[in-house]
């Protein structure tokens, strides 16, 4: 079973690394230019984390196996 | 490059209110251990750290978004440093590693883009972002699944094979259905929410094994909530909690308006 999360305060404490990820490697302000160095023009989110895009796609199999499913 | 070999981080940007800032973003050690500092140009106030090209040079940068405690460690300190911010007013929240080649890169770009920072800074302006995700769960009820119980240690009548056979047949069905209520309940959820917010989200669903769950998570969105509506929309939140037993739902936030602000290049709506 999964631990409820409702206490914003504790929340606050411990927050978990795969939201704060979400957030900041696709959400925020893009800006690209040749002032600036960003992580746009790196395009890590699909190139470089291949370990988080593995694990989503492996999310997706497992939804539809319903073995995984417990 | 700046002239000190480093480059400017740019955690987000505020209104023109750089005063509260005059000595730095008090007791918050900013990306790379420098303290967060402000530049203001264009009645805006960026929000920027100085960090060195060993670390964060486009080589290094490349090298280090691949490490994931290196990845971690950063995330952290860039999202210290806007919660500080956000404590103060609404800020426009950059996406992380947004550098700078100098000072003057980033008044040009405030001047430049005053207009969308102001517009975005107006769209947040006493909102904040809650994330709700939502898990598949199979409510504890003996009764979803036939042939269990008969199939247990007294001994079947058909033999051990049929019976397994049997009792694997009732529990796919009831994985089947249980997944398809999931979803449902997820559509649902993410829809009756929606009515308490300004503006909704999706994220892509987190894999059970980085998300700290066992169960499969169908349901990950973001949502934009007037502050005088958080009560009404975290009430929501419970009471579709109990009315959808298939799925549990947990509530994050509040964040900075990371999920509001950007150029619409993320997941988006699916």
């Amino acid at each position: 079973m999964t631990e409820p999360e409702y206490d914003p305060a504790i929340q606050g404490e411990r927050i978990a690394l795969v939201d704060l990820l979400d957030r900041v490697l696709a959400g925020g302000v893009v800006i690209v230019g040749d002032i600036t160095l960003s992580i746009a023009e790196v395009d890590l989110v699909r190139v470089s984390l291949r370990a988080l895009v593995t694990s989503i796609s492996g999310l997706m199999e497992a939804m539809d196996d319903p073995r995984e499913y417990s | 490059m700046t002239a000190d070999g480093g480059w400017v981080w740019m955690y987000g940007v505020t209104g023109d209110n750089a005063e509260p800032f005059a000595d730095g973003v008090a007791g918050v050690g900013g990306v790379g251990g420098s303290l967060p500092r402000t530049i203001t140009a264009a009645r805006l106030t960026a929000v920027v750290g100085d960090v060195g090209d060993r670390e964060y040079g486009e080589a290094a940068l490349r090298r280090n978004l691949e490490d994931l405690d290196w990845l971690a460690r950063t995330a952290r300190a860039h999202h210290t440093v806007l919660e500080v911010v956000a404590k103060r007013g609404p800020v426009v929240p950059m996406r992380l590693a947004t550098l700078f080649a100098s000072d003057a890169g980033v008044t040009g770009t405030l001047q430049e883009r005053a207009d969308d920072f102001r517009e975005a800074l107006s769209v947040i302006s006493a909102r904040s972002e809650w994330g709700v995700k939502a898990y598949a769960v199979r409510p504890a009820d003996p009764a979803g699944e036939p042939g269990h119980q008969a199939a247990g240690r007294e001994g079947p009548a058909t033999g051990p094979g049929a019976a397994y056979l049997q009792r694997r047949r009732a529990q796919l069905t009831a994985s089947k259905d249980a997944r398809a209520e999931a979803l449902a309940s997820a559509r649902t959820v993410y829809a009756e929410l929606g009515r308490f917010a300004v503006l909704s989200r999706l994220y892509p669903p987190q894999a059970p094994d980085l998300a700290g769950q066992q169960a499969p998570m169908v349901l990950n969105a973001a949502y934009l909530v007037a502050d005088e509506r958080v009560g009404e929309f975290a009430a929501a939140v419970d009471d579709l909690t109990v009315r959808h037993r298939f799925v549990q739902l947990t509530l994050t936030g509040p964040w900075p308006a990371y999920s509001f602000t950007g150029d619409g290049d993320g997941p988006g709506p699916r």
